[in-house]
């Protein structure tokens, strides 16, 4: 009975998952093209040293040691979850303790010494949010579900790491009494780092039923924590456990200054730069809809900008470096990216039931980020600096100017003003191209 | 002051049948902004006492489109592109050096692919370049002796384009302590004039950026913000006046001071 209540569980849980992943997949490609598959060894050596080495973070040491204790901690505890899966099919306990002796004893206690860490560590990611109240986990973008996410994510893990010790601390007092099912009828101690004194504290004073039942709490526990923390991922700004990998191989490779030339622009002004081309012309793709000029909503963007903003954990780093968002302006960077992600949600979910051409009438220019938000940037790459994920905020901000500038003619006056002098006098101020070498003789 | 030597453009060399080694890309900054003009002037002074042979485009020079670029208006920024790399193809430049971190990482980063490939290289670092190769001596190299001297980061220098040695390089070799700001290199805080910003008040806060960085300055108690962009060059000396501190620091592009160095 417990094999199949046990199967349909994790069965059940992997299918939600994989079928809320392949949901996130299909939002993401709602975005435009863009080549990210050149170069495969740089991709792979910034994957690795970003995302599974962290190395962005540590530019912060305090945070980066205690989310290192975090990540560790979730990586390593994902091989006592193989011998739980293992134990739930065949109806075994600790299937892997007799052939694997005391490599077992130790895999088992650097676990529970890697849970203590994570535990303290959450507490202390707890105490920053909640307690310190730290600036940039307490800004106005954050209101909210956001806020609750974060709390929500910490309060998971922390109920995760009781599971755990409540199993392996039952279970050791179980085994100095001869009832566990690991080894029944013998009296002796699992050694483990943690639980092997823990255990008899706690529940040393438990019956032989009661154990039973602390036990069998735990296992399941850690089971179902895993299967609802999994599920939980697709909704959560938490994704970010698994998206940083593909994110940061995808990453832009080239210089930060480096902005893409958009090449039906360079298409236009080739043809007006060159005379021997007739304007009026056939292009041989009348039927096509032109694509529009940077962005107004998410479809606008490239699939690079829509995995960005599901990647994106809303740690902040970006809004506590940007120039603009210091200085009291509107712009937050990381509200870019959540906004962002708002809105594929909310129009992915409207093609989904209402089919491809669906339109809400509402968009990610307007609805969502205003235009003061977007004027506020100086395009000093701090924030893509800062991301310890390599998402890039300011390629949308740049994408979203250009939708307004060339699509709709609108911006602050001042800058009408010194596009047209750039276009008559060749200078960004009204002074005339006889006068360039003028420094020459002052 | 009047440069005592002659700064040939590339169509006037053209006409003699001579061409340059490098191109010389002034920068509307640098070509009509007072201050700015002075740091052009401090370059032309180092290429020449060096024995570069340079030259300038003068009146073909044009906007490189950079501030409509980061505004978001792609068709003039193209447009500006696609005239400037006629000009330079016309006189076959293969190599730029450039005053302005925003011409050099549009030159640099965004032209290739329109068509324009030349090696672009900042002020600074051809400076450290002619240094290291002994073709200029710093004789007057008391002159900033002992004196604290801080580094602003040009974003587009730095972080754009990861240079952040050879203006520090620079430095150490005027015999001057350098310090660092709170913020520097990778960190460094913007001096608020990026993505056209310089042509436009700033949005609704409740500072401006460039006091915000000058008071970074400040803090280190340097003599001299040294910088290598004419922009940020405008923004710090703002915010240097707004803090009346004119007479305490002053705010001189890398270039300046290698030229008062070398007694220029």
């Amino acid at each position: 009975m417990a094999i199949i209540i046990f199967s349909i569980l994790v069965v059940g849980g992997f299918y939600w998952f994989s079928k809320n992943v392949m949901q996130v997949r299909s939002n993401i490609l709602l975005g435009r093209e863009i080549d990210r598959t050149d170069n495969a060894s740089e991709r792979w050596k910034t994957m690795l040293l970003v995302a599974f080495g962290q190395k962005k973070m540590f530019t912060r040491p305090i945070p980066a040691l205690l989310h290192l204790c975090l990540y560790v901690a979730f990586i390593i505890t994902q091989i006592e979850l193989i011998e739980i899966l293992a134990d739930g099919f065949s109806g075994s306990h600790r299937l892997f303790r007799s052939s694997l002796g005391g490599f077992y004893t130790f895999m088992i206690s650097f676990i529970e010494i890697l849970s203590v860490l994570a535990f303290i560590a959450t507490i202390a990611f707890l105490s920053r949010r909640n307690l310190l109240k730290l600036p940039r986990l307490n800004m106005k973008e954050l209101v909210g579900w956001p806020t609750k996410d974060a709390n929500l994510i910490l309060i998971m893990e922390i109920v995760l790491v009781t599971f755990i010790f409540m199993m392996n601390g039952a279970d050791e007092v179980m085994f100095n009494r001869g009832i566990s099912h690991a080894a029944h009828g013998v009296k002796d101690s699992f050694n483990f780092s943690i639980s092997g004194s823990l255990g008899p504290v706690l529940f040393g004073g438990l019956s032989d039923g009661g154990l039973e039942v602390i036990e069998r709490i735990g296992w399941w526990g850690h089971l179902l924590m895993v299967l609802t923390f999994l599920n939980y991922l697709p909704y959560s700004k938490h994704f970010h456990i698994v998206l940083a990998f593909p994110n940061t191989y995808y990453s832009n490779l080239e210089k930060k200054g480096k902005f893409n030339n958009i090449a039906s622009v360079t298409e236009e002004v080739k043809k007006m730069m060159d005379p021997s081309i007739d304007p009026y012309a056939t292009t041989g793709n009348e039927g096509e809809v032109p694509q529009r000029f940077g962005a107004k909503d998410v479809t606008d963007l490239t699939w690079k900008n829509l995995l960005d903003a599901y990647t994106c954990t809303e740690c902040g780093r970006c809004t506590s470096s940007c120039p603009a968002n210091q200085t009291g302006k509107l712009l937050s960077p990381r509200k870019i990216m959540m906004d962002t992600r708002d809105r594929l949600v909310e129009l992915g979910e409207g093609i989904r039931k209402n089919g491809k051409e669906f339109t809400d009438g509402k968009s990610l220019l307007g609805d969502y980020i205003t235009e003061e938000e977007i004027w506020a940037c100086t395009s000093c790459n701090a924030c893509v600096q800062e991301c310890p994920v390599n998402i890039d905020p300011l390629s949308i901000i740049v994408d979203l100017r250009r939708y307004l500038v060339m699509e709709e003619s609108k911006m602050p006056t001042e800058l009408t003003g010194m596009m047209s002098n750039i276009e008559n006098n060749g200078a960004p101020w009204q002074f005339s191209p006889a006068d360039r070498g003028n420094w020459i003789n002052e | 002051m009047s440069t005592t030597f002659q700064v040939p453009t590339m169509a006037e060399l053209m006409a003699k049948g001579e061409t340059a080694d490098i191109l010389f890309w002034v920068g509307c900054s640098g070509s009509f902004d007072d201050r700015a003009k002075k740091i052009t002037k401090a370059v032309a002074k180092i290429l020449h006492a060096c024995n570069v042979k340079f030259a300038v485009l003068g009146a073909e020079e044009s906007c490189t489109g950079d501030p409509a670029k980061r505004a978001g208006n792609e068709f003039t920024f193209q447009m500006q592109a696609m005239m400037n790399i006629q000009v330079l193809e016309g006189y076959e430049v293969k190599k730029i050096v450039t005053a302005c971190p925003h011409c050099f990482n549009t030159l640099k980063n965004e032209y290739p692919e329109l068509g324009g490939k030349y090696e672009v290289i900042h002020h600074t670092q051809l400076i450290q370049e002619l240094i290291n190769q002994g073709k200029l001596a710093l004789k007057g190299g008391e002159l900033y002796k002992g004196k604290k001297i801080t580094f602003h980061d040009p974003c587009y220098l730095g972080r754009a384009n990861d240079v952040y040695e050879a203006p520090r390089a620079l430095i150490e070799k005027l015999d001057a302590e350098l310090v660092e700001m709170k913020r520097c290199k990778t960190n460094g805080l913007c001096c608020g004039a990026g993505g056209a910003q310089m042509f436009k008040e700033a949005e609704k806060g409740n500072k401006e950026i460039n006091i915000e960085r000058t008071e970074d300055a400040l803090e280190t108690n340097a003599s001299v913000i040294a910088t290598g962009c004419p922009f940020c060059n405008t923004m710090m000396t703002d915010g240097v006046k707004n803090f009346n501190k004119e007479q305490d620091i002053q705010v001189l592009d890398v270039a300046e001071l290698i030229a008062n160095a070398a007694d220029l």
